[in-house]
């Protein structure tokens, strides 16, 4: 297993207006893993989610404070463009996405359209590739110029991963991507981040802790905002430091 | 009154109440749709339904009647109107949703609304008063100059410099069509979920590639709703454009001189038809106005279920 450290917070904190959801956490983010942030509703693990892709830029209310190193530079330093952030670091979101006046191709293409390639082979290519990770491929082969919305929620959400994958990027945010879905989904979802990660750097929130335990090499434990524990995903499961983390993951709260 | 019967009774006249104020309405609209054919019963029976649409003179004193100039001239002015009107009434509803908040959003909305909200004949009068000589002394009368000395063909084109003409109609008429395109416009933009746009964003697009491959594109049933309701009022629009339009029935047209539209003929001559048949001609004009606005909804009925194909239902 890789010990490269491919993102790294520190001290971060992000604000609400003056409400403070994620206060000086420091976590980093290993190279071709899973890491997987857990805690209760409300707790800040969205909210760390995206500052790690400059996601907060859009709500001006949203302040967000200290550094996030991505290779090493600070992805909020004043001469960075958070456009080229967000094509290194993608995002998968909780509730699928899909755009509804393309097609299954042209949402798959949409990021390569965006950085400009043209090529028809080769946006067919990169979309087969990116289905075809996304476990998708064999369901909608026959179909690429039909509406995206008529996937069910499922292969929806597996065509938004697609074409987060399209693109390429390092690391992969995931915004509890199995949440609005049925178990079989959640199954496939879950494989295909088994297999993601010989390729991608992952993060995912998540509410279920069984996933989390299954998918993930490291967990984070977030609690009102803070970061409480942090280490090998079996440690903090069998072995959990914090009480507050023992107390969460046999389910006395939360 | 018992408790069941006033259950029962309470349901049945709900139910007729509703549905007699629906059949009423219903019935007005046939109602003027029968009024306009019989009373241009005359005038079509006297010159043919295609030979009064289509005829090009329109001569009281004569008693010849052809609807054909203020035919031509509703259709040109309300297109060119709306050429003008689209991209300012899609452009302040870009503004409004996209690139304002709080209290500017809020004022330049209420703005934009306030357009609509202004009566015809005020801004007839602020078209005769301030855009009329605005457009003779700055526009028109340069052009003209300028055509006079280098490009003489275009003269016939152009016309009398006078101001009061269909370019000032024009003007006035896109002026008085944004506020409609743009506010069901910025409601089809707020529609657009916010997840939508972080989708793309976190494809790595700027904020114009978000609004041009995410926003519009998800929006554009409404946007066309719109353009079709602000075609609507250009169409049937009246007062501004018979005070502003120079009322000419003559072919042929000129950019700057005198025209007129189906709706400014009918308002402009009601007063003073003498006989039947001048009468019944502009009775006639006004069911052909009427034909006109419904074939333009149903074609854009007909648009709008094709643009919605395949959105948002499985």
């Amino acid at each position: 297993m890789a010990e490269d450290v491919r993102m790294e917070t520190k001290d971060l904190s992000v604000y609400y207006g003056k409400h403070p959801g994620v206060r000086g956490v420091s976590l980093p983010v290993h190279d071709r893993e899973i890491t997987a942030l857990i805690g209760p509703s409300g707790c800040g693990k969205t909210t760390f989610l995206r500052a790690l892709n400059r996601m907060h830029d859009l709500n001006p209310i949203v302040r967000v404070e200290g550094q996030v190193l991505l290779d090493g530079e600070d992805i909020y330093d004043p001469g960075v463009d958070p456009v080229l952030i967000r094509r290194r670091v993608g995002m998968v979101f909780q509730r699928p996405t899909p755009f509804p006046t393309m097609n299954i191709f042209e949402n798959v293409v949409a990021g390569l359209r965006l950085a400009g390639v043209k090529d028809r082979k080769q946006l067919q290519q990169a979309a087969e590739r990116a289905l075809k990770m996304a476990a998708l491929w064999d369901e909608v082969k026959d179909r690429l110029h039909q509406p995206a919305v008529g996937l069910s929620g499922g292969q929806q959400q597996r065509l938004s991963i697609a074409r987060a994958l399209a693109v390429e990027p390092e690391v992969l945010l995931m915004d509890e991507p199995t949440s609005a879905l049925d178990p079989v989904s959640t199954q496939a979802i879950e494989d295909l981040l088994t297999r993601l990660k010989e390729n991608v750097t992952i993060v995912i929130v998540t509410h279920n802790m069984q996933q989390a335990a299954r998918v993930s090499d490291r967990t984070a434990f977030f609690l009102d905002g803070e970061l409480i524990e942090f280490g090998r995903t079996e440690q903090v499961f069998t072995n959990p430091k914090d009480p507050r983390t023992e107390a969460y993951i046999t389910g006395r709260f939360g | 009154m018992p408790n069941w019967l006033y259950q029962r009774l309470g349901d049945r006249l709900f139910a007729a109440v509703v549905v007699l104020l629906a059949l009423g309405v219903v019935a007005a609209a046939l109602a003027i749709v029968a009024v306009l054919y019989f009373g241009g019963r005359e005038a079509f029976a006297t010159f043919g339904f295609f030979g009064f649409v289509l005829g090009r003179v329109w001569d009281a004193v004569r008693g010849q009647f052809g609807a054909w100039p203020p035919l031509l001239g509703t259709l040109i002015t309300s297109a060119a109107a709306l050429s003008l009107a689209f991209f300012p009434a899609l452009s302040t509803a870009l503004f409004v949703v996209e690139f304002s908040s709080g209290r500017l959003r809020e004022t330049v909305a209420y703005l934009i609304d306030l357009l609509a909200a202004l009566p015809s004949v005020v801004y007839g009068l602020w078209g005769i008063f301030v855009l009329v000589p605005l457009v003779r002394d700055h526009l028109e009368l340069p052009l003209f100059t300028w055509a006079a000395a280098h490009a003489p063909a275009l003269l016939p084109i152009l016309g009398p410099p006078t101001g009061i003409g269909l370019l000032s109609a024009t003007l006035v008429l896109a002026l008085m069509i944004v506020p409609y395109a743009s506010a069901l416009a910025r409601d089809a933009l707020e529609l657009v979920p916010q997840s939508q746009r972080e989708a793309m964003y976190a494809l790595g697009a700027t904020r114009w590639e978000v609004i041009r491959r995410v926003v519009i594109p998800y929006a554009r049933a409404g946007i066309f709703s719109g353009v079709v309701l602000a075609l609507a009022r250009a169409l049937g629009e009246t007062m501004a454009v018979t005070m502003l339009i120079g009322n000419s029935v003559n072919l042929p047209y000129t950019l700057f001189g005198p025209a007129s539209t189906m709706a400014s003929l009918i308002a402009n001559e009601f007063t003073e038809a003498e006989d039947d048949l001048h009468l019944s001609a502009l009775i006639a004009v006004g069911f052909v106005l009427l034909l006109i606005a419904l074939v333009t909804n149903l074609i854009a009925t007909w648009m709008l279920r094709r643009m919605s194909h395949g959105e948002g239902r499985r």
